[in-house]
């Protein structure tokens, strides 16, 4: 079995062509989903549908009040962005733990959003962020919160011929800051046996939370938020006491499972410890950020 | 039903024959050059690595998981391309041999790629960032210190050589 490759120069052509097919179609960015799918004949499309020849899908843009990333942008090209590093810190840090050079210097961050792993380490930071999608379909185009997004374990409500075309993270009002933790055996090559983001925005004084999102990562069957955690937070000053029970209580409301892995019990452990590191690391971004 | 991909490897326009679900590490492979290999199949070893160029610059990747007719139009570098002509070896291929990072040579190629996209970017790395640079590519022989120093050396040499 093989399959027919095409190369369009536009999103519009693109959409075309997939609802053209009569045989099953798929999109290709980077490959390194699709590509080991079919591989393993997990995935047997009639048509390739290769995105990576259209100008400016991969433009990243900011303005006053947000930063728009192309569903283009590389892994690697978002990992070395200045202004992801400065604005987003903590989709930074998720970049930067991800698989290898070779993979992120073609996986995309929307192919690691769609493919909807719960392992998927841009989820929990961009779910922190509280950004949204943009998804492209022959109706038209649409918007949603990327905690709307997810359906399942590697199933998302996108319908057949939606392209992701970019991301759109709003740009925090007051002083924020952030982190992500990738718990994993291996430094590099490895998945998350727990991911683990914390956004918090502060009021002026540096101390008290004004809103927290805290979100996680094999911890249930999509990436998840914590409510509850967030809530304990809100208006709260920020201390290792306070990130405590902020910790607990994500521990409590996920729904971790036992795998090949690793242990339930071990990931909520995770969760707990790491909920307060990276509290803590988000209060001293944002008190580093509103300083600069 | 094979196709046609028109590309540039180690500089030479080349005309490829490929079925429409070759890797470019498959249509490599069929021209002869042997020095990118199939370790794993899965962009896990890094044998597969190989340097491309195209209109978002220049970059290495597992050529496992890249479609040969991806690199229509593109530039390609394999280890073979490496050495200078007058066969003379780059400073990173000698560093390997000078510090014991060959054993059975099956990672070599790859990790030498890796290595010369990292010091094409940082000519100065520490330890932890050369061995950041080549986490994407697995050595079973070595246990990865003589391939470090290897590549601090070279790139200790190839700053010399650029003042």
């Amino acid at each position: 079995m093989s399959f027919t490759y095409a190369r369009p120069r536009s999103l519009e052509e693109a959409l075309d062509l997939f609802a053209q097919a009569r045989e099953k179609a798929a999109y290709l960015a980077g490959g390194t989903d699709l590509l080991l799918k079919y591989r393993k004949k997990e995935a047997a499309p009639g048509l390739v549908i290769s995105l990576n020849h259209i100008p400016g899908f991969d433009l990243v843009e900011e303005d006053d009040r947000e930063v728009r990333v192309g569903a283009g942008a590389t892994l690697r090209v978002l990992e070395r962005s200045a202004l992801i590093a400065a604005r987003f810190p903590i989709l930074t840090d998720a970049l930067k733990h991800m698989a290898s050079v070779q993979i992120r210097n073609a996986a995309t961050m929307a192919g690691n959003v769609v493919n909807a792993a719960p392992s998927a380490d841009t989820a929990p930071p961009l779910l922190a962020l509280g950004a949204e999608v943009v998804l492209l379909g022959k109706e038209g185009e649409r918007r949603m919160a990327l905690k709307d997004f997810f359906a399942g374990p590697s199933r998302t409500v996108m319908t057949p011929g939606e392209i992701l075309t970019r991301f759109i993270i709003r740009k925090p009002a007051g002083p924020a800051g952030g982190g992500y933790a990738k718990v994993s055996r291996r430094k590099a090559m490895d998945l998350a046996l727990v991911g683990v983001a914390v956004q918090l925005e502060l009021e002026d004084d540096l101390a008290t939370c004004a809103r927290a999102r805290i979100a996680l990562g094999v911890a249930g069957p999509t990436p998840i938020r914590s409510p509850e955690a967030e809530e304990v937070l809100k208006g709260a000053a920020v201390n290792p006491e306070s990130l405590a029970r902020a910790g607990n209580l994500a521990a409590q409301e996920s729904s971790c499972r036992d795998s090949l892995r690793g242990e339930a019990w071990y990931r909520r452990e995770m969760i707990r410890v790491y909920v307060r590191r990276m509290g803590l690391l988000a209060l001293k971004r944002a008190r580093e950020a509103s300083t600069s | 039903m094979k196709i046609p991909v028109n590309l540039k490897i180690n500089g030479d326009p080349v005309e490829l024959m490929v079925e429409p679900d070759w890797s470019l590490l498959a249509a490599l492979r069929t021209m002869g050059l042997f020095g990118a290999r199939e370790g794993c199949g899965a962009g896990e070893c890094g044998a597969c690595t190989v340097i491309l160029q195209d209109q978002r610059g220049q970059r290495t990747v597992n050529s496992c998981l890249l479609l040969a007719q991806e690199a229509e139009g593109a530039e390609v570098t394999t280890i073979e391309g490496l050495a200078n002509g007058a066969g003379g070896l780059h400073p990173i291929q000698q560093a390997f041999i000078d510090h014991g990072a060959v054993q059975c040579g099956f990672c070599t190629p790859g990790m030498i790629l890796s290595a010369k996209a990292l010091l094409d970017e940082n000519q100065d790395p520490d330890e932890m960032e050369v061995r950041a640079g080549i986490a994407g590519n697995l050595c079973r022989c070595t246990g990865y210190n003589q391939i470090v120093e290897a590549v601090l050396a070279a790139a200790e040499k190839m700053k010399e050589g650029s003042s």
